[in-house]
């Protein structure tokens, strides 16, 4: 019978990582609770101006989106510099509004279609004249209610 | 001793699963909570439409030209007067002549109150920036926030921000967002 000497060199013991993908976990639930969903990607450079009275936007469903901006640089080759008019995912043109409201008021049932906020996302250094355009476009198509977006500023 | 105990699991892998669900996640979603001012367009207008008439001093003119600079009360201002300005056009509250009449409405929680009959005339040009016209809209905002806050202070010893739904309609009934917007100029020439 021989007695083997145990051995010295133990090594690191292995970390205990169960708990690990439970914290893991707990980010993940932390993350998809407080985030959207983004939407479309943007294709124009947009630096929203700020103001101190902003208030929230409220129930995201009722909410469109009219990015307007200078193209990104790697469009400017297939949009120009000029500042365009995104619609959920493709350039548009003013006169497209129109049928982006009937489209989007479409979607939605009666009741929601009423409610529809148009959130109008423009850069600073966009001209009002393309603005008043659009907001002539959405008076016609009967959108009402309209949202300047905007970011916050401590008042100075 | 033939009871073995079941093997742990190995689930170090299992965290490994659970980063990569979270970075997918990090990716498609965005934390935007998107600020802003809510406006109401006004409907669009019959054929045959002639405007009222509005007296010359229930009016406050507020223009912005195609550089940016600013017009109220028929001179050229700064912007941080501007808030001030409009609070003294909307509230008169030494009942001048010169400033808005009052119409005395009677609002529920608030009973009888002279609401101004005062509109904010805002016309911009075809060349004047997004930047400029939002933030005049931004003082005009504030200007209006402010007015409401210190109403709800003297009736309801409250801020505005506290009240309930109720009593911020009777706020809101009196002391509206009288705000009109005209039709844009074209003197820069561009489209």
């Amino acid at each position: 019978m021989a007695r083997f000497k145990q051995k010295n060199d133990k090594g690191t013991p292995a970390l205990n990582m169960g708990s690990m993908s439970d914290i893991i976990f707990m980010l993940l639930f932390f993350f998809m609770v407080i985030t959207t969903m983004r939407e479309s990607s943007l294709f124009v450079k947009i630096t929203p101006p700020k103001g101190s009275e902003v208030t929230k936007l409220e129930k995201k469903s009722l909410v469109s989106y009219i990015n307007i901006g200078v193209p990104q640089d790697s469009y400017t080759a297939k949009y120009g510099t000029e500042p365009r008019i995104q619609l959920d995912d493709q350039i548009a043109d003013v006169a497209d509004i129109r049928q982006f409201v009937e489209l989007e008021k479409s979607s939605r049932s009666e009741e929601d279609s009423q409610l529809l906020t148009f959130a109008i996302k423009a850069d600073g250094k966009v001209k009002m004249g393309m603005i008043s355009d659009i907001k002539q476009e959405l008076r016609a198509a009967s959108a009402l209610k309209i949202f300047y977006n905007a970011s916050r500023e401590a008042r100075k | 001793m033939s009871k073995k105990s079941t093997p742990g699991l190995n689930t170090s892998s299992m965290s490994d699963i659970s980063f990569l669900l979270l970075a997918f996640f990090l990716m498609v979603s965005n934390i935007n909570t998107d600020m802003g001012i809510a406006r109401r367009l006004p409907p669009p207008l019959p054929p045959d439409f002639t405007p009222p008439e509005v007296r010359e001093r229930n009016i406050f003119q507020v223009k912005i030209n195609r550089n940016d600079r600013i017009l109220f009360n028929k001179e050229v201002g700064d912007i941080s007067l501007l808030k001030d300005r409009a609070k003294e056009f909307l509230g008169n509250p030494q009942d001048r002549d010169d400033l808005p009449q009052k119409e005395v409405i009677n609002i529920p929680l608030l009973g009888n109150y002279p609401v101004s009959k005062g509109v904010i005339s805002l016309q911009n040009d075809r060349g004047t920036s997004y930047d400029t016209y939002f933030r005049v809209q931004n003082e005009l905002t504030a200007a209006i926030n402010e007015m409401r806050d210190e109403l709800s202070r003297e009736k309801f010893n409250r801020p505005y921000k506290d009240l309930d739904q109720d009593h911020k309609d009777a706020i809101d009934k009196a002391i509206p967002v009288a705000i009109s917007e005209a039709e844009p100029k074209n003197t820069g020439g561009t489209k």
